[in-house]
């Protein structure tokens, strides 16, 4: 297309300032002086939002905008509602915008909601005729016919929410921005606006759109921006971009998890380090150290360590330790273990929960009629999981080896995390494999994720 | 700057409609709703005559009886002026959503500030005049004509400082306090409850730099003394020099425009 760009945002840098509260005399007068207010701070008093991004849309494009929290997504919505005006960089745009950025902001609570709709759609650029041509429709897209004489203050929060969206997209906008604002009202509610927004695609607007639901953006999207720490990190085809940003989030999830487990295990070595068993190595747990109940998630670590569990690493399918896995993926449960001196009666044990403490799944080898014969110096023990056929979702394992009798050598609970992820969205725990079949006269077709 | 001046003109509607939300809202409510806006100078009007014609009598010269008249004069204006500065203070914090959220041409909101203060001024005028008939003011046309200028002046000068100190409070919270203060230090130094003639001669000297002061003895010489206008010299130096605070204030109010979304 060679169409001049509805949204046009060259080299944008945004820079926020951050200062002590003794700073802004010094920085108002320069303002006032100079004009000049962000080139006199230094730069650890600022913080840039958005670094050199560039992005153009072209006129009837759905744009999406992605990226984690803080990555500079609202910031520059704004610049390309003109509501802040960027640092450095230039922001075109061709047409009358329309942002939905906060719904029913401009609403006055103690007025009612059909003084409310003139005043906003005014405030939108419209002009009190046009509100007042398109005034039905939108109470009617609201859904708010019994209410609409009834101050807004008496509104419930959806009901807000709707008619601050009714009088937004009644705009008749070129183009329209919007900022997570979709999760308003009732699933129909929702509906229609996906709906609409589809309207105005068919009448080649152009929409710029920052959300996180990834399903959203590769059902609407033509193409889509990838905002990562303010910086330009992909763009393009949104299946490519999303497909890039998922395996970023896992990677990063990943190293959180890993995190997490560092100071779980930090803390409790620390709470019942070697040294304080080594004192009375026979001498049998007390009874604070193990919990009364088994079933109880309750997090720690307790045994006599005359068999100590030194390192568990959870393998991915490419044996590679990994905190995130997808569901059906193969992964290796590894413990790796010491035996101070050899002994002959000793059990591995394996337990899984879920972020509830419900326990998934528990075995271990005495369950599984394995007798122990011997164990002495190092050694390790993987249990395989051909396939971990769970629910999206955070689990924590427990591993433990104690004797036949329960008496325990090295217990570790709740000490490991991992996600599981899965692009499917079913509920539960446990995932059957499974598929789907039907006789003649009853279609299905795949829809789009 | 002069564009975005231009560009005012544009919104009138909006500021029309905003000025009518605020009145509608203020009053929402309430039992006597827009009889407010004639009962609240009423009273304030009540209570000053209260205290210096019986708890203090004859502190006040002769020729400013009938002495309720001659404040009301200046009273009725001075609280559009003072509840004008004081609202727009907070005005762009208060209005912070519409100025994060939504493109919104900020100079709105002290315009409408001072807009929905003018009009409860003016609602306050069929009162002044039933004060004015009823104590057979010696009232002429001509001098008449002089009473939208001032009011015009006024305007002028109340907007440019509301500008001013819309954008400042933004960046320095405490002018809200400062000038809630200041208001009150400032109403008694300008010749509202006591007459110009009153004032020793220095005072007198401080006074003329009072903008106020000018448009009090404007509104008493055209409503409350015997004609002819002979204020009008100093209204119209105060009408030059509230052009230039409107101006200034506006210049002010567009240099720091682009740190409001942030700040406030």
């Amino acid at each position: 297309m060679a169409a001049t760009p509805a949204i046009d945002v060259r080299n944008v840098t945004k820079i926020y300032r951050r200062y002590a509260q003794k700073r802004q005399f010094a920085t108002l007068k320069s303002a006032l002086l100079t004009g000049t207010m962000i080139q006199d701070l230094r730069p650890e008093e600022t913080f840039p939002a958005l670094r050199d991004v560039s992005f153009s849309v072209q006129p009837g494009c759905t744009y999406g905008v992605i990226g984690r929290n803080g990555s500079g997504k609202s910031t520059a919505l704004k610049c390309v509602a003109g509501i802040t005006k960027p640092t450095s960089g230039t922001v075109t745009v061709n047409g009358r915008i329309s942002a939905l950025i906060e719904l029913g902001a401009g609403f006055h609570p103690e007025i009612s909601g059909r003084e409310n709709v003139y005043i906003n759609g005014i405030m939108l650029g419209l002009s009190k005729k046009e509100v007042g041509r398109r005034f039905d429709e939108i109470v009617e897209f609201a859904e708010l016919q019994d209410f609409i004489d009834a101050p807004v203050k008496t509104y419930s929060s959806g009901m807000y929410m709707r008619l601050g969206f009714a009088v937004a997209i009644h705009v008749d906008p070129d183009v329209l921005l919007v900022d997570e604002v979709l999760a308003v009202g009732d699933e129909g509610f929702t509906h229609k606006c996906l709906d609409k927004f589809g309207e105005f695609r068919r009448r080649g607007k152009t929409i710029l759109l920052v959300t996180h639901s990834l399903g959203l953006v590769e059902r609407f999207c033509d193409e889509v921006l990838w905002l990562d720490q303010g910086q330009n990190r992909a763009s393009g085809d949104p299946r490519r971009v999303c497909g890039m940003y998922i395996t970023a989030v896992e990677k990063s999830e990943e190293r959180m998890l890993a995190q997490a487990d560092e100071k779980a295990r930090a803390a409790v070595d620390a709470e019942s380090s070697p040294a304080a068993t080594a004192d009375k190595p026979t001498d049998p747990v007390s009874a604070e150290q193990a919990p009364a109940d088994m079933f109880q998630a309750t997090e720690g670590r307790w045994g006599s360590r005359e068999v100590e569990i030194t390192r568990v690493d959870l393998l991915g399918e490419d044996g590679e330790p990994s905190h995130v896995f997808h569901s059906g993926e193969k992964v290796t449960v590894r413990l790796d273990v010491a035996a101070k001196k050899p002994v002959a009666d000793f059990v591995f044990g394996f337990g899984l929960f879920n972020a509830e403490g419900v326990c998934c799944y528990g075995t271990n080898t005495s369950i599984e009629q394995l007798i122990s014969e011997k164990l002495e110096g190092t050694g390790t023990v993987d249990l395989v999981i051909d396939r971990l056929d769970l629910t999206e979702g955070t689990y924590k394992i427990d591993v433990a080896v104690h004797k036949l009798d329960g008496y325990p050598y090295d217990y570790h609970r709740l000490l490991y995390t991992f996600r599981v992820k899965s692009r499917t969205k079913d509920v539960g725990i446990y995932r059957p494999q499974h598929n789907w079949s039907f006789s003649k006269g009853i279609r299905l077709r795949p829809g789009d994720l | 700057m002069l564009h975005n001046l231009a560009q005012l003109v544009r919104y009138r509607g909006l500021i029309q409609s905003l000025v009518a939300r605020e009145l509608k809202a203020r009053y929402r409510g309430s039992v006597l709703g827009f009889f407010w806006s004639f009962i609240n100078p009423l009273l304030l009007l009540l209570i000053y005559s209260f205290v210096f014609t019986v708890v203090l009598p004859g502190t006040h010269p002769k020729e400013i009886e009938p002495y309720a008249l001659f404040m009301f004069c200046g009273i009725l204006p001075w609280t559009w002026f003072s509840s004008s500065l004081s609202e727009s203070a907070n005005v762009l914090i208060s209005g912070g959503n519409l100025i994060k959220k939504v493109l919104f041409p900020a100079e709105v909101l002290p315009i409408v500030t001072v807009l929905a203060n003018m009009v409860h001024f003016f609602l306050g005028l069929p009162i002044l005049a039933l004060f004015l008939i009823y104590y057979r003011a010696p009232l002429n046309f001509p001098e008449l004509l002089w009473f939208p200028v001032v009011v015009f002046v006024q305007f002028l000068l109340t907007t440019g400082l509301a500008f001013g100190l819309s954008a400042l409070t933004v960046h320095f919270r405490d002018i809200k306090d400062i000038l809630a203060n200041l208001l009150t230090f400032w109403f008694f130094a300008t010749p509202i409850i006591y007459p110009m003639s009153a004032a020793p001669g220095v005072g007198k000297q401080a006074l003329n730099f009072n903008p106020f002061t000018h448009l009090a003895i404007s509104y008493q010489e055209i409503l409350f003394y015997p004609g002819p206008f002979g204020h009008w010299k100093w209204l119209m130096a105060l009408a030059g020099a509230s052009l230039l605070v409107f101006i200034g204030g506006y210049f002010l109010f567009d240099r720091l425009r682009d740190s409001f979304a942030e700040e406030v």
